[in-house]
């Protein structure tokens, strides 16, 4: 009894100032901030490639990549960031079922994000982008030689984000069970709400990616 | 312990439909030949905008504390940073290859 009185003293001592609703909230943060570096570094080293590149010395991403599918799939994450929030409230206002539904829906449109992303992949390959080479239909001679990143840093950035959304679909389907199994109530359901950032984090992230590996 | 302090919620369809328009207008932005750098500004300034949205009113990081926000800006400008740190390894580049030039003017003068 007076170990337990100890413990509950320490939690006490070091509840986080920052989100003092959640210690796991501090931790959910402190990771994205160092993903957010992941990301960020890749992405800087993609800029610093396509600017050492110069203007006619790198593809156009518009003509080897199509906007119109990823432009869908944005669309999707957004859709799925909209359906997590509404999970999250559904449960702030005691209502499990509803919470349970908005889930299924995130996890659907992760899903299909990925089936997507596979779609896209297959197609991209099949028509020579790959890790060594470009498609060259149409494609000046400079453009060629200068793009021999083009493959790697679109597979590499892609592949990455799209790892996150494997992650967050299972993460997701955990907090599912758990929700299925009545874990969750009005009082106590910080732990969807951290997975929910993590679900944002990674919209945002394919935000980011969209404008500068596809659109720019 | 209460898990969540904020019960009052945003307007999440709102939201929904700023991001939507902002993504509807990036890719009008992508269509026009507008010069490089227009194109690039705007579409990277529709970017962050869309950004702020999720990471304010979905991560709710408009309610939390302003520490917090501030932690979290942090990386977005160390990676700004990091490209203009990688900066001198592309002019490098270019004096390397300005460099090899008269090298082959040379072997060519030797040659006739």
């Amino acid at each position: 009894m007076e170990h337990a009185t100890t413990l509950d003293h320490t939690e006490d001592v070091y509840e986080p100032s920052l989100t003092p609703d959640s210690l796991g909230k501090l931790g959910m943060w402190v990771f994205l901030v160092g993903d957010t570096m992941s990301f960020g570094a890749l992405l800087a080293a993609y800029a610093a490639i396509r600017a050492g590149a110069g203007a006619i010395g790198w593809v156009p991403p518009t003509e080897i990549l199509g906007i119109e599918l990823t432009a869908f799939m944005t669309f999707l994450l957004i859709c799925s960031s909209v359906t997590m929030v509404k999970a999250l409230e559904s449960i702030q206002n005691g209502n499990v079922s509803r919470m349970c539904m908005f889930l299924g829906l995130t996890i659907g449109g992760g899903i299909i994000f990925l089936g997507l992303q596979a779609y896209e992949w297959y197609h991209l390959i099949h028509h020579g982008l790959t890790l060594t080479g470009i498609p060259d239909h149409g494609l000046s001679g400079a453009a060629i030689s200068g793009s021999t990143l083009f493959g790697p840093t679109f597979y590499a950035i892609t592949g990455f984000h799209g790892m996150h959304v494997t992650g967050g679909v299972i993460y997701l389907i955990v907090i599912l069970i758990h929700g299925l199994r009545g874990r969750y109530t009005a009082e106590f359901n910080h732990e969807v709400e951290i997975v929910g950032l993590y679900w944002h984090f990674v919209d945002l992230i394919w935000i980011m990616v969209f404008t500068f590996i596809y659109l720019l | 312990m209460a898990q969540n302090g904020h019960k009052e919620h945003p307007k999440y369809m709102n939201i929904f439909w700023w991001l939507t328009g902002l993504t509807v207008l990036e890719l009008l932005v992508v269509i026009p030949d507008f010069p490089t750098v227009v194109k690039a500004i705007l579409l990277i300034g529709l970017a962050c905008a869309k950004a702020l949205l999720v990471a304010n009113y979905f991560m709710h990081l408009k309610f939390e504390k302003r520490t917090l926000a501030l932690i979290v800006l942090t990386p977005f400008i160390i990676c700004v940073l990091l490209v203009f740190a990688l900066m001198p390894d592309l002019t490098l580049d270019s004096r390397i290859e300005g460099a090899t030039e008269p090298t082959t003017e040379v072997v060519d003068t030797s040659a006739h």
